[in-house]
């Protein structure tokens, strides 16, 4: 990987990173969430719905069958009408601020102005997305149940439909007409859970030691993705890690990869750790040192 | 600040500050608020004993700052990651929830709907107007000319209520024949159910097409209005229109007033976009769409109302003078209810 593309990811990353400050002054940094988690949520949701509308559709077919009665019916419009409606409105507006879909893909919902996601901002973002996905629908079946329109009117009014319902693919803030209306974001909550601190086990193994020069060549990036393969346990992956770091170096292949990676990670991070105390921040190996 | 107990003993030995002792003196409190808000998403306040609850702020203001140490001093990435989304947990579950969802009903009730519904006033006498027009101008034009009936309302929506129509068909339609009267039998819940659900998605439509500036919810409720008054134009031509308006009236006054509201929604977020006045775009749409959501909530309960009444109230009671007692009723009870001046709230 080229210094250029290295930066133009880091700087793709800070772009979908918003300030949000607490009022306790710390900065939670939220990322907006992108557009193919938002549509994997929204797919999983719609899922789930037709999921639970054909159970409930036999569920009610059957009652209406031994019963003869035709109350059902009733039952079934409203039921339908309920799930629509309010699936998306209920789940958004418990604690978590997620429907199942969003829960999936950790993401959530929040008011752009920091402040409590209310229930009217919540009922007016779900229902513009009536829109958003019916209309374009209903586009698609009047052209099909009209024979007097041409295809090209059918055509034009998908078109500008779906300008509406892609319209948060137009700009950098990922918010839906919806999520516009209401002043919401739609931002990643995905949980993490807290892993061992790998620098602290003192298992007794043989380390080594690296000398300065050693450790010099690497910056903060290295250090994290040292980490995450080191986290991720894969042998084949360490191998090649550790490969391309002895051959950096110039050490022979001499002890067991994990040995190696463990000790050159705990030392990488002690002197990078170091150097951040005294205020100097080496983001990767392009850096300065 | 809360002074853990210390769990790795062998890491503290460490003389000076280091991420990993800091680590380990720390950890406690993490997986302690980690605990604690698990708790609260699954079973909320009631979950936790007091003594917990008050606890809760404290071991949240520790793991902000525990972010605040880590993100200067630490580069280990899973630990950052853990502590930025427990902090993201905490801060809205914290600063989220401040009212139970009874008192967040009561409250809708009792004030954010009406006062939603006060607040949109100026749209709903435009929309309102515009509906009138729809009507006065297909009426007109269907008196003059009855062809014109044709062009204005859909063959299934008018199921044989035509310029054509005998008088005394016309009459079953309004349920005092006796054709009516054997057809509908048992099934006046499906149709209250199936007018609700259609109801109201036309007014989550005629309020989601607002922020277009407000000009397919004109065209919409202009349309709605056209219907009306073609319908009414055929029926006072046969001598039916005091008897039509009573049909009309019963469920009339509280589906048409919801309509005329949903579309003053979207309106609002039409004109906020349109015209933002000092605050920015963004900002005014925003803060117009919570107050058309508010309202819409409204819309629905009202179509809901207006469903079964139209269902239920207007096949069973064909008495006209009823129907238009309980029209009239149901006017005055939503104006009273909108409109009557409230109490400042008590801040």
């Amino acid at each position: 990987m080229s210094a250029a593309t290295n930066a133009r990811e880091r700087l793709a990353r800070q772009g979908k990173l918003r300030q949000f400050i607490t009022p306790e002054g710390v900065d939670l940094e939220l990322r907006i969430a992108s557009s193919g988690l938002r549509f994997g949520a929204l797919i999983v949701d719609l899922g789930i719905m037709l999921i639970v509308l054909i159970l409930f559709s036999l569920l009610i077919g059957w009652l209406g069958y031994s019963s003869r009665s035709d109350i059902f019916q009733s039952i079934w419009l409203l039921g339908f009408f309920s799930l629509r409606t309010f699936w998306f409105i209920g789940f958004e507006l418990g604690q978590r601020a997620a429907t199942p879909g969003k829960r999936l893909m950790g993401i959530r919902v929040v008011a752009r102005d920091g402040g409590r996601l209310t229930a009217d901002a919540v009922v007016a973002r779900n229902l513009i997305r009536e829109l958003e996905i019916f209309l374009p629908l209903m586009m698609l079946g009047f052209g099909a149940g009209e024979d007097r329109v041409s295809g090209l009117t059918v055509a034009a009014g998908i078109l500008w439909s779906l300008t509406l319902s892609l319209f948060l693919l137009f700009n950098k803030d990922r918010m839906r007409m919806g999520d516009l209306i209401a002043g919401t974001w739609v931002v990643m909550a995905q949980r993490s859970k807290l892993d061992q601190d790998i620098a602290a086990e003192s298992d007794g193994a043989a380390t080594m030691v690296f000398s300065e020069n050693e450790l010099a060549v690497y910056g903060i990036y290295e250090l994290q993705e040292l980490e995450r393969v080191l986290r991720a346990r894969d042998p084949r992956a360490m191998r090649e890690v550790a490969d391309t770091i002895r051959a950096k170096i110039g050490r022979p292949v001499a002890e067991e990869d994990d040995v190696f990676l463990l000790s050159y990670y705990r030392q990488l991070k002690a002197r990078l750790e170091r150097k951040l105390l005294f205020g100097k921040r080496r983001e990767d190996k392009y850096a300065s040192d | 600040m809360i002074v853990p107990t210390l769990p790795a003993a062998a890491a503290i030995d460490a003389p000076t500050f280091s991420t990993v002792r800091f680590r380990a003196e720390r950890e406690a409190d993490w997986i302690a608020f980690d605990a604690l808000l698990t708790r609260l998403e699954k079973k909320g306040a009631k979950g936790l004993s007091s003594e917990e609850l008050l606890q809760l702020p404290v071991l949240y203001r520790a793991t902000l700052s525990s972010l605040s140490i880590a993100r200067a001093t630490s580069l280990d990435k899973a630990l950052l990651d853990h502590l930025e989304a427990l902090s993201m947990r905490g801060y809205f579950l914290i600063y989220g929830v401040r009212q139970s969802r009874l008192d967040r009903l009561a409250r809708f009730f009792a004030r954010d709907w009406p006062l939603a519904v006060q607040a949109v006033w100026k749209e709903t006498i435009i929309i309102v107007a515009i509906i009138i027009l729809g009507a006065v101008t297909s009426w007109s034009l269907v008196t003059s000319d009855p062809q014109w009936y044709y062009s204005f309302v859909d063959e299934s929506m008018a199921g044989g209520r035509e310029p054509r129509a005998t008088v005394e068909f016309l009459q079953s339609t309004m349920g005092h024949g006796k054709a009516a009267a054997d057809e509908d039998g048992g099934a006046l819940h499906v149709f209250a159910s199936f007018l609700f659900t259609h109801n109201s998605g036309v007014s989550i439509m005629s309020f989601a097409l607002g922020f277009a500036f407000g000009i397919p919810t004109m065209m919409l409720e202009f349309y709605q209005g056209i219907n009306i008054g073609a319908m009414v134009a055929v029926f006072t031509s046969k001598g039916l229109g005091y008897d039509f308006a009573g049909w009309l009236f019963i469920h009339g006054t509280t589906e048409l007033f919801a309509a005329a509201l949903s579309g003053a929604a979207g309106l609002r977020i039409g004109a906020a976009v349109v015209f933002p006045g000092a605050r920015s775009r963004m900002q005014a749409a925003s803060d117009a769409g919570r107050t058309a959501g508010k309202v819409m909530v409204g819309v629905i309960i009202m179509l809901l109302i207006a469903g079964l009444l139209e269902g239920f109230g207007r096949q069973l009671i064909t008495d006209t003078v009823t129907r238009y007692a309980i029209g009239t009723a149901m006017l005055l009870f939503w104006l009273a209810y909108y409109y009557l001046p409230r109490r400042e709230e008590a801040a």
